[in-house]
């Protein structure tokens, strides 16, 4: 684990930094060679059967409203959890990679309470062949650092060509996670992609930005975080549901993985959450009857705001 | 307007406990209907008709299907999508054999699945409904041949089916119908005619369109005995089954209409050139037959369609009386004005709509479960109780439910009060929506003729009397419950009301006009007590669901006893009336 990981869940305020500028040839756009894990680096280019791991966090039905537990003053996530809709995009992302390569599979790899798989029976009725759970009562607390650390453990054990998870997740959303992956696994890391081609051993990845997106590349295996909504997520057929059933998933424990106890869960929380309060009811809004001066009034209001 | 949100926990209530879905699974030919698999699907098919039918609901409404000026049909805005994503997930053909890329899973889920994608739009659910009559049809009575040709890509829905029986003078009674089909020297038929009210007989969601046309051969009986039926595609097939020519066949015009605007009601007219190629389906002159293999299957889920436009009408009521302040409700804080939910009116007739829709469900899903045994059962005993269940509530859960499918939109319309009204609001299409069902697959007058000149004499009026039996057994199984105690009274007060009527249209079964004077009202009467018997069954079985689940259940039906059951024995004078007063009205007031 890096100092700077560490740092980056001490401090949410602090603006990330992003990974791909960090290591980036400001010229060509092309990663500098990063080694992966040593020997296990698979030979991307040689083979076209490509192994993309999803990283699927499985949330509460944000239709039904949840609740907050006073006393660990986290969201109570007792009742069934659902596929993150964030993490749909990646999982699609990720069949159609596989499918234009011709040959390979996608693996998913989530960690949450109670060996919880109903999130990931649906990204294996969408296609993907098999899925890592880890579940472990010491893992009760985990930040994001945590999260992060038991990700890439899990991640490391499949040997992927591509590792991909969404931008942010849309019940936690610190958004750092995928980045914390990388930099934990000593990979490359591309945020916000809205499109991925897989060229030999190399990604060639849209990244959006305010202005519009930048072309990058990089090589495999990289962590890439996909933007909400750049692809469009296949419901499952009722056929991939029934199929979904037989498809192995791996369930592990933190043992499993090798991490220690004090690392994760409220132990290894590098953050702590101090107090929790109701947001504040929304105060009436004020209306602006035109007397022949509103636009005037509004333009002053905008103003108060520093909007303009 | 609401979202609409798959009822999850109602649709698995009724399919464990008024129907019986694990006992289903039981049976080899449904082994892999299992609990966990079933869920699976129920979410997942909830979370599709939730997020991608029910937004187009608006639109098929208000943009609806429009005929173009070249003749075809361009169905509403996002309605080709949705259904393509549909053909994509497959959930047509979960009910059908996977010898044809079905599921092979129980007809029952079939209808769970069927009622979601109804309430998240009507009109487009036609579609795969009238597809599915048509694999129906084949499955029983196609060739092998005929079976390998079409039932594949019927069953993803990449081709769709119609059902071709109404004409200008030939409604309700089919046998009536004038269209020739004249043989041709290869074996196949040219058909001539004009069929009108034909639903999705264009549109512009498949490549292709089968349509099983009724009509007669040269020199058949006249009558319904001379009656044959034939496949006749809208794109003629190529020898290696590719689309090849269009057959000689169009839709001239489609209707204005109340409701289901997504559907298109086709004219439509065959053989205007030299003549449309068709394929008997079948033997001759046995198309009526045909066609009664697949009835019950139809009207079933033409009754769904009450519960199903019910249900979606009752979630916009519900979330609208939490919204709209008006009044101040007996205890509420001077000065304040409280949520309509908080009326006592209000809050009857929220009740009134979901416990209607808790019996008519579960009417319908016990229905398809006899439909089940009866198709599945190895038991010869079994499959034939099973056989004759189905026959005797197929017409109660058409009729029933889908008057209760006008009544329940409607109370969802008063809910709103004047927005009710305004179309803007949404309520409306759901009450405009449901008003053809009683109509269509056969008025429900024909359903309650077909249930006491039919059905009560089956096995020498054996069928009827066993399911008085069971509404006995209901009663019996709440002895000693203290709160169901009032649904114990009530449903043995309609279950003798319901007797005595039973018996009175046996004695006077030579009086035919008597009979079907009273025909609707005992319909009425045997139904309601059904879904008594089914509230009372569910309030029974949830006692081992915990507190929570028991006090909803019995909370349902007990308010349904009191408000709907204990009507049922003021009903006994309506059937028992005999036709003398309406045979005078005819003379006179009627004439
Ligand atoms: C106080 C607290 C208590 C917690 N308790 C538990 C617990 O008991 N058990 C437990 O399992 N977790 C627990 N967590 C972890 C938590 O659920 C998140 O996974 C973690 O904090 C990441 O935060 P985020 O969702 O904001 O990540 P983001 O950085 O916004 O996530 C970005 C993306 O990373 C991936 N990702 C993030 N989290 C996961 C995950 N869990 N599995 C797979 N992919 C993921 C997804 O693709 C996600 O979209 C707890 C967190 C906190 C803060
Ligand atoms: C929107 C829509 C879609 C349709 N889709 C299709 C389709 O896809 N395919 C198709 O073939 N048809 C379709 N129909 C036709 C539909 O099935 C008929 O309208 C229905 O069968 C009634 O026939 P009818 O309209 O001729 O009414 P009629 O038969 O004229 O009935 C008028 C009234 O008289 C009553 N009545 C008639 N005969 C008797 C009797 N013997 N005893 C007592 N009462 C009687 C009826 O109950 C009704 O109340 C559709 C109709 C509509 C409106």
């Amino acid at each position: 684990m890096t100092d700077e990981a560490t740092e980056l869940t001490m401090n949410k305020t602090r603006k990330v930094p992003d990974a791909t500028r960090r290591s980036s040839d400001s010229k060509s756009g092309r990663y500098l060679g990063r080694p992966a894990w040593g020997e296990t680096q698979p030979e991307v280019a040689d083979s076209s059967a490509m192994k993309v791991v999803v990283c699927v966090k499985q949330i509460p039905d944000p239709a039904d409203p949840g609740a907050l537990d006073p006393e660990t003053k986290t969201l109570k996530r007792d009742s069934k959890l659902i596929l993150d809709e964030s993490d749909s995009y990646g999982v699609e992302m990720a069949l159609q990679l596989v499918d234009a390569a011709g040959d390979g599979e996608v693996h998913l790899v989530s960690m949450a309470p109670n060996n919880e798989v109903s999130g990931l029976r649906t990204a294996l009725a969408m296609g993907a062949a098999s899925a890592t759970i880890v579940s472990d009562d010491a893992l009760q607390g985990s930040d994001a650092l945590g999260t992060a650390k038991v990700l890439a453990a899990a991640i490391a054990r499949q040997e992927p060509d591509l590792i991909l998870a969404a931008t942010e997740s849309s019940d936690g959303y610190t958004g750092t996670v995928p980045e914390m992956v990388a930099a934990l696994m000593d990979l490359p890391s591309v945020t916000f992609a809205k499109s991925i081609a897989i060229d030999g051993g190399a990604a060639k990845i849209q990244r959006q930005t305010e202005a519009g997106y930048d072309e990058v590349e990089c090589p495999l295996p990289a962590v890439v975080s996909v933007t909400a909504g750049v692809v469009e997520p296949r419901y499952p057929s009722f056929k991939g549901i029934m199929a979904a059933k037989s498809k192995p998933v791996d369930e592990l424990t933190i043992g499993d993985l090798g991490i220690d106890a004090d690392q994760v869960g409220w132990a290894g929380a590098g953050q702590e959450i101090v107090a929790i309060e109701d947001a504040p009811a929304r105060e009436a809004g004020e209306i602006i009857e035109d007397d022949g001066d509103a636009h005037e009034r509004i333009v002053a209001f905008l103003d108060e705001l520093k909007v303009l | 307007m609401t979202e609409y949100r798959a009822p999850l926990d109602d649709i698995r209530f009724a399919l464990r406990h008024a129907a019986n879905i694990d006992a289903l699974a039981e049976m080899a030919a449904y082994a892999h209907a299992e609990p966990d698999l079933v869920d699976g699907l129920l979410d997942e098919a909830g979370r599709f008709f939730e997020q991608v039918v029910a937004p187009t609901n608006r639109d098929g409404d208000t943009v609806g299907a429009v005929r173009n000026a070249d003749g075809s049909i361009t169905t509403a805005p996002g309605h080709a999508k949705a259904y393509g994503q549909m053909c994509d997930a497959g959930w047509g053909g979960i009910g059908f054999p996977e010898e044809y890329g079905g599921g092979g899973l129980p007809w029952l889920l079939g209808i769970a699945v069927q009622e979601m994608m109804t309430s998240a739009n009507m009109g487009f659910s036609l579609c795969p409904l009238l597809t599915q009559g048509a694999i129906d049809a084949l499955l029983h009575h196609g060739t092998e041949v005929q079976k390998e040709t079409y039932l594949r890509k019927m069953v993803t829905g990449e081709w769709t089916g119609t059902m071709n029986l109404t004409e200008p003078h030939a409604g309700s009674d089919v046998g009536a119908l004038t269209t020739k089909a004249a043989p041709a020297a290869d074996g196949s038929w040219l058909i001539t005619g004009q069929k009108i009210f034909i639903t999705y007989g264009d549109h512009d969601m498949a490549e292709n369109i089968i349509h099983l046309v009724l009509a007669r051969t040269p020199g058949s009986p006249p009558g319904t005995k001379g009656i044959s039926l034939f496949i006749v595609p809208k794109f003629l097939l190529n020898d290696d089954g590719t689309l090849g020519d269009a057959n000689d066949l169009s839709c001239v015009s489609i209707e204005h209409k109340l409701g289901i605007h997504a559907s298109p009601t086709c004219v439509m007219s065959y053989g205007d050139n030299e003549g449309a190629i068709g394929y008997m389906l079948g033997e001759e002159n046995q198309g009526m037959h045909c066609m009664f293999t697949m009835m019950n299957n139809a009207r079933l889920s033409v009754g769904l369609e009450g519960v199903a436009l019910a249900e979606r009408a009752y979630q916009q009521a519900l979330a609208y009386s939490h919204e709209r302040l008006q009044g101040r409700a007996i205890g509420a804080e001077p000065g304040t004005s409280s949520p309509i939910v908080d009326h006592q009116d209000v809050q009857r007739m929220l009740l009134d709509m979901r416990s209607s829709i808790a019996a008519i469900r579960g009417l319908c899903y016990r229905n398809a479960e006899a439909l089940d045994i009866a198709a599945a059962s190895t038991d010869d005993d079994v499959r034939q109780r099973a056989d004759e269940l189905a026959a005797l509530l197929t017409p109660l859960s058409k009729s029933w439910g889908t008057d209760l499918g006008c009544e329940l939109t409607s109370i969802g319309v008063q809910v709103h009060g004047g927005m009710g009204f305004i179309e803007e609001t949404g309520a409306a299409q759901h009450f405009r929506d449901a008003r053809i069902a009683p109509i269509y697959e056969g008025t429900n007058g024909i359903q309650a003729i077909d249930l006491v000149g039919r059905k009560l004499g089956l096995r020498g009026g054996g069928v009827i009397a066993d399911h008085l039996g069971s509404i006995a057994a209901t009663v019996a199984s709440m002895d000693g419950i203290a709160e169901l105690q009032s649904v114990r009274t009530i449903l043995a007060s309609a279950l003798e009301a319901v007797t005595e009527a039973t018996q009175w249209l046996a004695e006077n079964a030579g009086d035919m006009p008597a009979v079907l004077a009273g025909a609707m009202a005992y319909l009425d009467m045997l139904a309601i007590t059904t879904g008594g018997q089914i509230l009372a069954d569910g309030a029974v079985a949830a006692r081992s669901l915990g507190a929570d689940a028991a006090a909803e259940r019995a909370l349902l039906a007990r308010f349904f006893a009191a408000n709907r059951l204990a009507g049922v024995p003021g009903k006994v004078p309506a059937v028992t009336a005999g036709a003398a007063d309406l045979a005078q009205a005819r003379a006179t007031i009627l004439s």
